[in-house]
């Protein structure tokens, strides 16, 4: 028997809906009720524009921004919170770096490398800066169980290489990228290492001074945050000799009829009217995740993708892709063959079984792996046992109403499919 | 389960499994392309039109269930008919699986076949997956070798 423990209780949503399975945390996160509550209070008691009023309440606003800065970096190990820039997530904190820093140092004939786990925010944004500055663009290929070959990407960095960029997880495997051996790698040469950190952040301990890379991105929404706050962490010399990404009120200090001079670190790339509730309830959720410890999310999640592994590798017709648990994070794609994941995924669904069905944002992974579409289950910390249990009965449901019921059980007597429910 | 059930009718399994009138077509006058990006399904669809008269129509997908039974359905469905009858047809299958009108008896014609998708509409997120390849048909008659992106607001 499994001893997990669950935090579903400090789920509102799933509190509401004790029926639900949701098994789709890798494309967002339930929010808990610390996080809500700590927006609302800030609305409640601390809202006005900051940086701005020279009134008390716009004062304190300036605070809870800074306050939340701090408190996010420190959850990253950061210790120049200066140098986390607040986005709307990780598809802007990479756009920014592509943009902001690739147009300016991607010359004709340089190297952009990628990896093929990437997700098309981490993928595209680098593509298109290869064809706007005629660099080419590599895209290093995978070992037979997912993971990023590290020799080949060794065969891919040359010292015309400006820039790797590479998921820490794979948003469609789960797959780890051993950032150590990517950075050592590109460190050799020079080139940058730009990390989308979208599945990291919320489910390992990331200590982003021992990572030792030049850019990290992540989504504060699959952290239990609201949607449209995430951030960049850089390093302070390379985003100081970037020019700005995005023009407005803020991120001056200066504007002349003529020239303009920019802010410092980090307003130089806070254009407008920050986020600041979105910051707050990012600062409540990072330290939602501290009070577990980010080793016990880290070990929770495991524990229930080994059993999800395990449970539906048993079944005959399941395919699943990706390393073992140990490499992995709490993600498991798979197939069933006969049933396309839509299908699934709409079987599942009447179950109450959350799962994503598609490409993951990730064509061309899922074109290497010769799938059109993978049914995927993530796990956070509000998941347990019940809702692994759910999943495997819910594929058993489809296999019988797709199969018939011999095919997922041999040996007991044909029934209806409503007959196992 | 039971809504299920209606979905999956062994019907729509049955078109799943042995898809009819699958593979390219030769002397086609005609093929367009229908895919959703957001879920990566795809189906091309050739018709060989004689005046006004379809008088063949093929197609290759890939895709769940729902689409794959619905293309071929829709082969079954269309043979014969005249461009405009297709239009019609299309419009009458478009509201049932929507669920605007109730789906007619099984013996009511083509239209009666094709009803065996009535069940997507207690699913509205894969309305998308039964109208694809009618997109396509259409775009393919019409002589637009590209039926782009239906109705593709929601991912599944």
């Amino acid at each position: 028997m499994t001893t997990v423990m669950t935090r579903r209780a400090d789920f509102p949503l799933l509190v509401r809906q004790p029926g639900l399975h949701y098994l789709d945390s890798a494309a967002t996160a339930q929010k808990p009720a610390v996080v809500l509550d700590a927006e609302r209070e800030f609305y409640e008691t601390s809202y006005a524009n900051p940086h701005r009023g020279a009134y008390a309440l716009s004062a304190r606003a300036t605070e809870c921004y800074h306050d939340a800065r701090t408190g996010v970096a420190r959850f990253f190990g950061l210790r120049d919170a200066a140098c986390l820039i607040f986005t709307r997530g990780t598809t802007e904190s990479l756009n920014l770096v592509a943009t902001a820093w690739g147009m300016h140092n991607v010359r004709p004939g340089d190297e952009i490398v990628v990896t093929r786990l990437e997700h098309h925010a981490n993928f595209v944004p680098w593509q298109q800066l290869a064809l706007a500055r005629g660099a080419a663009f590599r895209i290093v290929e995978l070992t037979p169980d997912g993971r990023v070959d590290i020799d080949l990407l060794r065969h891919a960095v040359t010292p015309r290489t400006k820039v790797v960029a590479v998921a820490h997880v794979s948003n469609a495997l789960g797959t780890i990228t051993p950032l150590g051996e990517v950075a050592a790698i590109a460190r050799s040469v020079g080139a940058l290492v730009v990390v989308d950190g979208a599945q990291s952040a919320p489910h390992m301990a990331v200590d982003i001074e021992a990572l030792d890379v030049d850019f990290y991105a992540f989504s504060g929404h699959k952290m239990g945050a609201p949607t449209g706050i995430g951030g960049l962490i850089g390093r302070r010399e390379i985003l100081e000799a970037m020019p700005p990404y995005q023009m407005g009120g803020d991120m001056i200090e200066v504007v002349g009829d003529e020239r303009t001079s920019w802010n410092v670190l980090p307003h130089k790339f806070e254009a407008g009217t920050p986020n600041v509730g979105g910051a707050v309830a990012l600062a409540a959720a990072v330290r939602y995740l501290t009070s577990i410890g980010m080793t016990e999310v880290r070990r929770h999640e495991q524990t229930l993708t080994a059993m999800a592994i395990e449970r539906l590798g048993a079944l005959p017709g399941v395919r699943l892709y990706g390393p073992d648990a140990t490499r992995r994070s709490g993600v498991v794609s798979f197939t069933v063959d006969g049933i396309h994941a839509h299908d699934l995924a709409t079987i599942l669904d009447q179950e109450g079984v959350c799962v994503r069905a598609g490409h993951h944002c990730a064509q061309p992974l899922l074109r290497r792996l010769g799938v059109s579409a993978t049914a995927r289950a993530s796990f956070f910390v509000y998941n347990d046992a019940a809702d692994v249990d759910a999943l495997v009965s819910g594929v058993r449901s489809a296999q019988t109403l797709f199969h018939g019921p011999r095919v997922v059980s041999p040996g007991t007597p044909a029934r209806p499919a409503t007959a196992s429910r | 389960m039971s809504d299920l059930r209606e979905l999956y009718q062994s019907v729509i399994l049955d078109h799943n499994r042995a898809p009819r009138n699958y593979g390219p077509l030769a002397d086609a006058t005609g093929h367009a392309e229908g895919r959703n990006p957001l879920c990566g399904d795809e189906v091309t669809v050739w018709v060989r039109m004689e005046g006004e008269r379809v008088a063949d129509v093929h197609f290759v997908g890939t895709g769940c269930a729902i689409s794959k039974a619905s293309a071929s359905l829709m082969t079954t469905a269309v043979k014969g008919k005249t461009a405009a009858e297709v239009t019609t047809l299309a419009d009458q299958f478009r509201a049932v699986v929507t669920g605007q009108v109730p789906a007619p008896p099984p013996s009511d014609g083509a239209m009666g076949r094709l009803a065996a998708l009535s069940g997507v509409s207690r699913f509205p997120i894969r309305v998308k997956c039964a109208t694809l390849a009618w997109h396509a048909l259409h775009a393919a008659i019409a002589g637009a070798p590209d039926a782009g992106v239906p109705d593709a607001r929601v991912s599944p």
